[in-house]
């Protein structure tokens, strides 16, 4: 539909267009002092040289890049910091989509104390939260071990201290609440009479959840998929504390190369790769959404 | 036996009693709304019979068989939700196309009843379109293929033309009378607006409070209300105490007349609505609406006196 303006009044002058960039101008120079500045100069830091002898020399090298890429040691880090996010971001959803669903679907009243049990945990300290798994799984002390072992259910204790599954399970208690909400924001728009029609043309409880509900639901668990993702392969409490110095990933990694090693250079290599790593997944798999989307959904 | 009988359909939500012991009985063919203000029961009972809210006593029997003993699913019954209820991630087609699946239509079987819905509906040219790109009334005419395209044994319309404006009301209504006449569905409409349920409907059923306040054809119904709340609930109204005795005229029957006939009044507003003239006349038994045709014709002015009869 085209509307036609009766009363066209003139143009306004171009000098406006000056407005939005100077009311942006405050946060622009923030970003630019904050997080542009320090991001530059981690990049330039990861081409110098670095020796236990001389310390950091401002020189243009590859050698840390070099190392990074070719480096058996640093694609295990790697290769393990994908795995794990991965293995989150699946975890989460499977927990967590049901899980909002559950939710949506509840009393208004039950759903505050459900929410408020979900959400209940970000407000603890995610070290806190990892020593927590700590003290119920950890080694042969562990209460949870120790539980099982006296029942006799277990000859040794479950390993979870140091392993990659520890990790797993912990960042999945920590992330799957930032699924649950994506997913719930994304019902939230769901028309509850959608799944009675559904009903009313022929379709099993069973047909509406995976024909109506899911597919609706998706962009939801998508978006909530990459905040997990991002946020579990950038995790660094959860790894430090589960998988300490023997079960390193690329976080852990980065940190010790600059607070161990002191090798700077080589720590920046390892954190602008996770960076450029992180926002291409993520970008890449927003870009898929949207385009698979953009018709169904605005 | 009627085609859809109700009996003493009741549903109580608590201490609050939404339907109270509604009985009607509905022909094959015919067109019946249920029409009433908000909170009169109205949806409640066509949610009761569409299987969506579980009535608390009473029966529903549809062809002499138990309705309310069947899950949604296995009722067969075609429904028009207000929200149109379309499947957004399906393209016009396959939300069609999703009664006829479920029934283990064959595909071939399906594309053909597809097409015939769409005609039916007159949306053949966007069988590939998502709803979200589709206007309220064309989106409303898919929710209507959806929902005829499985052969209902009942058509069910909640509310389905509350969201569009005036005008295209007017024109959906009369689509949707003829495409009622074409298919010979039985319908069941749920309306609050009078004259949607007035211009569709063979017979309606009037509701408040959970009531049954009258079951008769439009005109019947407009002319001889049962109840005061009927009379006042289709269209405007008089009620007047004329030597001591009520009674109820509609604006339009009143006349103005010559001097020595009728009753005295004064025009205390006067209101130009196109192809008709609204009156408010102050008389020594209270305001009187009168509406009277535009035919051109010299009319009363404001602060007038005048005389009304019928």
């Amino acid at each position: 539909m085209t509307a036609v303006d009766p009363h066209p009044g003139p143009l306004p002058r171009q000098r406006v267009t000056l407005r939005p960039w100077l009311l942006s101008l405050p946060a622009l120079v923030l970003f630019a002092a904050v997080v542009v500045t320090p991001l530059v100069m981690t990049v330039v830091l990861s081409f110098h040289d670095f020796s236990t002898m001389g310390g950091i020399k401002p020189v243009f090298i590859l050698k840390n890049w070099h190392d990074v890429f070719t480096d058996e040691y640093y694609r295990e880090m790697f290769g393990r910091t994908i795995r794990i996010a991965l293995w989150v971001t699946a975890i989460c959803a499977v927990a967590g989509a049901p899980e909002a669903y559950i939710l949506s679907r509840m009393s208004a009243r039950w759903r505050g104390i459900f929410l408020l049990a979900i959400l209940g945990p970000l407000l603890i300290s995610v070290v806190a939260r990892t020593l927590g798994w700590a003290l119920l799984f950890g080694g042969a002390t562990g209460v949870v071990n120790q539980a099982l072992m006296k029942l006799g259910l277990l000859s040794r204790p479950l390993p979870f201290m140091f392993t990659e599954t520890g990790m797993v399970v912990a960042l999945s208690h920590v992330l799957v609440p930032f699924m649950v909400l994506s997913v719930w924001a994304a019902l939230q728009r769901l028309d509850p009479q959608v799944e009675n029609a559904a009903l009313s043309l022929g379709a099993s409880h069973a047909t509406v959840l995976t024909r109506v509900v899911l597919p609706q639901a998706m962009p939801g668990v998508l978006s909530g998929a990459i905040i997990v993702f991002s946020l579990a392969a950038s995790a660094f409490a959860t790894p430090a504390i589960i998988g300490g110095r023997r079960l390193k990933v690329a976080s852990t990694l980065a940190y010790d190369e600059f607070l161990n090693t002191l090798n700077w250079p080589l720590g920046a290599a390892v954190a602008v790769l996770l960076l450029a790593g992180i926002a291409a997944i993520v970008f890449g798999a927003n870009r898929l959404v949207e385009r698979r989307y953009a018709s169904v959904f605005e | 036996m009627s085609f859809l009988v109700l009996d003493k359909l009741t549903k109580r939500f608590g201490d609050h009693v939404a339907v109270d012991a509604l009985s009607l009985a509905v022909e094959q063919g015919e067109f019946v709304s249920l029409l009433g203000p908000s909170g009169c029961g109205k949806t409640t009972t066509l949610q009761m019979i569409a299987g969506f809210v579980e009535a608390t006593s009473g029966s529903a029997t549809l062809e002499g068989r138990d309705l309310l003993s069947m899950r949604p699913a296995q009722r067969g019954l075609g429904i028009v939700f207000q929200s149109y209820a379309l499947f957004p991630h399906m393209t016009v087609t396959q939300n069609v196309a999703f009664g006829l699946e479920m029934r283990g239509v064959s595909r071939a079987e399906r594309e053909s009843r597809v097409a015939e819905a769409l005609a039916l509906v007159g949306l053949a040219k966007l069988a590939d379109r998502y709803p979200r790109r589709m206007s309220g009334g064309q989106q409303q005419r898919v929710a209507l293929a959806r929902a005829l395209v499985i052969r209902p044994r009942i058509l069910l319309l909640d509310e389905p033309l509350s969201n569009l404006d005036a005008k295209l009301r007017e024109e959906m209504q009369i689509e949707l009378r003829q495409i009622q006449r074409t298919v010979g569905t039985t319908t069941l409409l749920v309306t609050h607006d009078q004259a949607e349920a007035m211009a569709l409907s063979d017979r309606v059923v009037v509701m408040n409070a959970g009531k049954v306040e009258q079951v008769a054809r439009p005109d019947e119904a407009y002319e001889r209300p049962a109840t005061p709340f009927v009379a006042a609930f289709l269209g405007k109204t008089n009620r007047l105490t004329v030597d001591g005795a009520e009674v109820t005229v509609r604006p339009e029957r009143i006349r103005f007349c010559n001097e020595g006939s009728g009753m005295p009044g004064r025009v205390a507003a006067r209101i130009f609505q196109g192809n008709h003239w609204l009156y408010h006349v102050d008389t020594g038994s209270g305001r009187v609406i009168v509406i009277r045709q535009n035919a051109g014709d010299a009319v009363p002015a404001e602060g007038d006196n005048v005389r009304i009869a019928w």
